[in-house]
């Protein structure tokens, strides 16, 4: 009888967090735990794995807002790394350097990210129900009509132009004299020779979720909860089902563009043309990851996610590089990311029966 | 008048049904002068497409058939095909015979690949699509572990030219010489200096063959119906679950098959890339060709691989004469791709929305005639 209990208490934790969630902790967990006889230092691989979380963590929260109000996981995301972007770029081309710039780049982001957002999200309130395949579309195809633009827009910042031709922007641009570590090196905490804490970057993200665990207990923020879990009762207790969704879409949108520009300070690059390509899936399996599903999730979810999502992505390499000498982090990381996402795909059905 | 407005909407209607092509028509009217090919070139250009792509595009039919939408997982199937070649390859049979063996590989690879893609599909009802799509992506990082660091490794490859030099793995690039234009060069004939490929183009009607025979059947039939409703399928005694694994199976194989017809005839194989881009281009062709997530039939085919590739391949030089600079227009014809399918996915839920709506209100009209 007394040895039943732990067992029944063992189930229940495993239903409750996910047994994908428990073998992706454990996987991590024995990582670091053998990180030290590869022969690799912990304190560099923990300060990488931090700075990779900052790095990624706001495009991680930006799919909050959307799983809330129901629109699913934002695989759109290229849209508002496209706002994104475009802040960059000509918050390069204004050319003030310094942390200025990075300042500058969300400001210019912002009205590109409402349209845009305000569009996109226009449009999923009409195809609902399809939301998730037509919003990979949407990245997809304003990625690929981004790099006809990237080609024609008349910028001439010499940094980001081609050389030869003096028209044209760079596939990758240096953020290096503009915004390169502002946030990384605002009040990092430097303990002994490998351990780097990006203070700036943390905190930067804490505020971001902080706004959004705010946001989501306001009387907006509970409408689009409910929203997300009833629409037909939402409409009933006279809320503007499509206004809230948009909103929804849009703020979603405009976090996708921070986060990007959050994610080149820190890498020190402006990737443009293919580039933004494949950057929702990370984003979308981080979530997962954390124990998000397709109709829920929580602040608590995209640090979780993010951190062990990163945490592999930052860990298999070096640590399975000195063990087995092979480097078979990136099909790890394929297998894990994507069977995350058909694993959430293919739950709520489960649940709903 | 009233014979007027019904031709008046009649037109409307076939505009609304075929946006997608008649929007193909202008951009390829638009393009064709503007690149400056000669019309042979185009048309040698486009019988070489047909021959490549139509087999794996055919592939897709039977899924729509069973309310399964567009089935991004059969790059499931070009995955398996593309392992039935790299064996053969290994082996050293060439020509015809190397090819049927290929297939014959590739067989089980699919069917296995193809079940579990529907045993999965059957767990997300109501989104096959997107997660098909992931299938796809997930299947591709299985496929990576296999190819290369099992091959060479676990599973035995002897042909040096085809491992990389670690000692395992296969390379980037497998050259197809074997099996090149195998099937091709099988009954090849020239019509005004163009080369048509007769054998490949009879393996192509075969198949449309079978596809039109097998709508007829009972299996056909159980798949229309379980496309049309699943609770009324079932209630009419088909078991659901299993057709629509039958069909992602059926597609699997196809796309299988379809993919070492395109491989033979372009001779080099991308290992780790040829097999990812095919789903995309072969569900953007069969929209252009006017089918939508519902509805499509051979006719489709055909035509989204003429107007299709007829964009595709103008669109660098028309690019490059009317501003200068060829990069344009392939970066347009990449976002023509994704665009038309995003067009069309967004006009068929807008459209099926609509239709609900439509129904709901007929509904309503007869129950208060009823009142």
């Amino acid at each position: 009888m007394n040895a039943r209990r732990p067992i029944e208490l063992g189930r229940r934790f495993v239903h409750s967090f996910g047994l994908p969630r428990i073998i992706i902790a454990l996987f991590l967990l024995s990582l670091f735990i053998l990180a030290p006889f590869a022969g690799v230092n912990v304190g560099t691989s923990f300060s990488d794995t931090l700075n990779r979380f900052g790095m990624n963590a706001i495009m991680v929260l930006a799919m909050v807002p959307m799983i809330h109000s129901g629109c699913g996981l934002n695989f759109g995301l290229p849209l508002g790394i496209i706002a994104g972007l475009l802040g960059a770029t000509i918050s390069l081309q204004v050319n003030i350097p310094g942390p200025a710039s990075f300042f500058l780049a969300i400001l210019f982001c912002t009205p590109f990210a409402l349209i845009l957002g305000w569009g996109y999200g226009e449009l999923l309130n009409r195809v609902k129900g399809g939301e998730m395949m037509i919003a990979t579309y949407v990245g997809f195809s304003s990625v690929a009509f981004m790099c006809i633009m990237w080609l024609l827009l008349p910028f001439n910042n010499p940094t980001m132009v081609w050389g030869f031709s003096g028209s044209g922007l760079r596939t990758t641009i240096s953020v290096e004299g503009y915004y390169l570590h502002v946030l990384n090196d605002f009040l990092a905490i430097r303990l002994g020779r490998h351990l780097v804490i990006p203070t700036g970057m943390l905190l930067f993200f804490a505020f971001f979720a902080f706004l959004m665990w705010a946001f989501l207990h306001t009387k907006t923020g509970t409408a689009m909860t409910a929203v997300g879990s009833n629409p037909i009762f939402a409409r009933a207790s006279g809320i503007n089902v499509d206004r809230i969704r948009t909103l929804s879409v849009v703020m979603s949108t405009w976090l996708g563009a921070v986060g990007i520009l959050v994610y080149q300070q820190s890498f020190g690059f402006i990737q443009l043309y293919m580039g933004p390509f494949y950057m929702a899936l990370p984003a979308v399996s981080a979530i997962l990851i954390g124990g998000a599903s397709v109709n829920k999730a929580s602040i608590l979810n995209v640090i979780i996610g993010t951190f062990l999502f990163q945490g592999i992505v930052t860990m298999t390499p070096s640590v399975m590089n000195s063990m087995i000498h092979t480097d078979m982090s990136e099909v790890i990381r394929i297998v894990v990311s994507n069977g995350m996402i058909l694993y959430a795909l293919t739950r709520k059905t489960e649940a709903a029966r | 008048m009233t014979a007027n407005t019904s031709k008046s909407k009649k037109l409307v209607r076939f505009l609304a049904n075929n946006t997608v092509p008649i929007l193909f028509l202008f951009i390829c009217a638009f393009g064709i002068p503007l690149s400056g090919y000669s019309a042979s070139y185009l048309i040698s250009e486009i019988i070489v497409r047909l021959v490549r792509n139509s087999f794996l595009i055919v592939s897709l039919l039977i899924p729509i058939l069973a309310g399964m939408g567009l089935n991004f997982g059969m790059t499931l199937g070009a995955m398996a095909g593309q392992i039935g070649l790299i064996f053969i390859t290994d082996w050293g049979i060439v020509g015809l015979p190397g090819m049927i063996l290929a297939m014959i590989i590739s067989t089980p690879i699919s069917m296995a690949l193809g079940w579990l893609c529907g045993k999965i599909l059957n767990m997300a009802k109501g989104r096959e699509m997107v997660t098909s799509y992931i299938i796809g992506f997930f299947m591709n990082g299985i496929y990576q572990l296999v190819v290369l660091y099992g091959m060479g490794a676990v599973i035995p490859i002897r042909s040096k030219s085809l491992v990389l030099p670690r000692g395992y793995g296969i390379r980037n690039t497998v050259n197809l010489i074997g099996v090149r234009k195998a099937l091709d060069d099988l009954l090849l004939i020239r019509i005004f200096g163009i080369p048509i490929p007769v054998g490949t183009f009879a393996v192509i009607a075969l198949l449309c063959l079978f596809v039109l025979w097998f709508k007829k059947t009972k299996l056909g039939q159980d798949m229309r119906a379980v496309g049309q409703d699943m609770e009324v399928a079932r209630a009419a005694g088909i078991r659901v679950e299993h057709t629509r694994i039958i069909s992602i199976v059926i597609s699997t194989v196809f796309a299988g098959y379809g993919m070492i017809i395109y491989m033979q005839n372009i001779g080099t194989l991308n290992t780790y890339n040829s097999h990812m881009q095919i789903g995309m281009f072969s569900v953007a062709a069969l929209l252009v060709g006017g089918a939508t997530v519902a509805k499509a039939n051979i006719r489709n085919v055909f035509l989204g691989v003429v107007l299709f590739h007829l964009m595709f391949i103008v669109s660098p030089m028309a690019g490059k004469n009317l501003i200068g600079q060829a990069q344009l227009g392939e970066y347009f014809r990449v976002f023509v791709s994704y665009g038309v399918i995003t067009m069309s996915l967004v006009l068929y839920e807008v459209r099926k929305k609509r239709e609900q709506a439509v129904a709901g209100e007929t509904l309503a009209a007869a129950q208060e005639v009823g009142a």
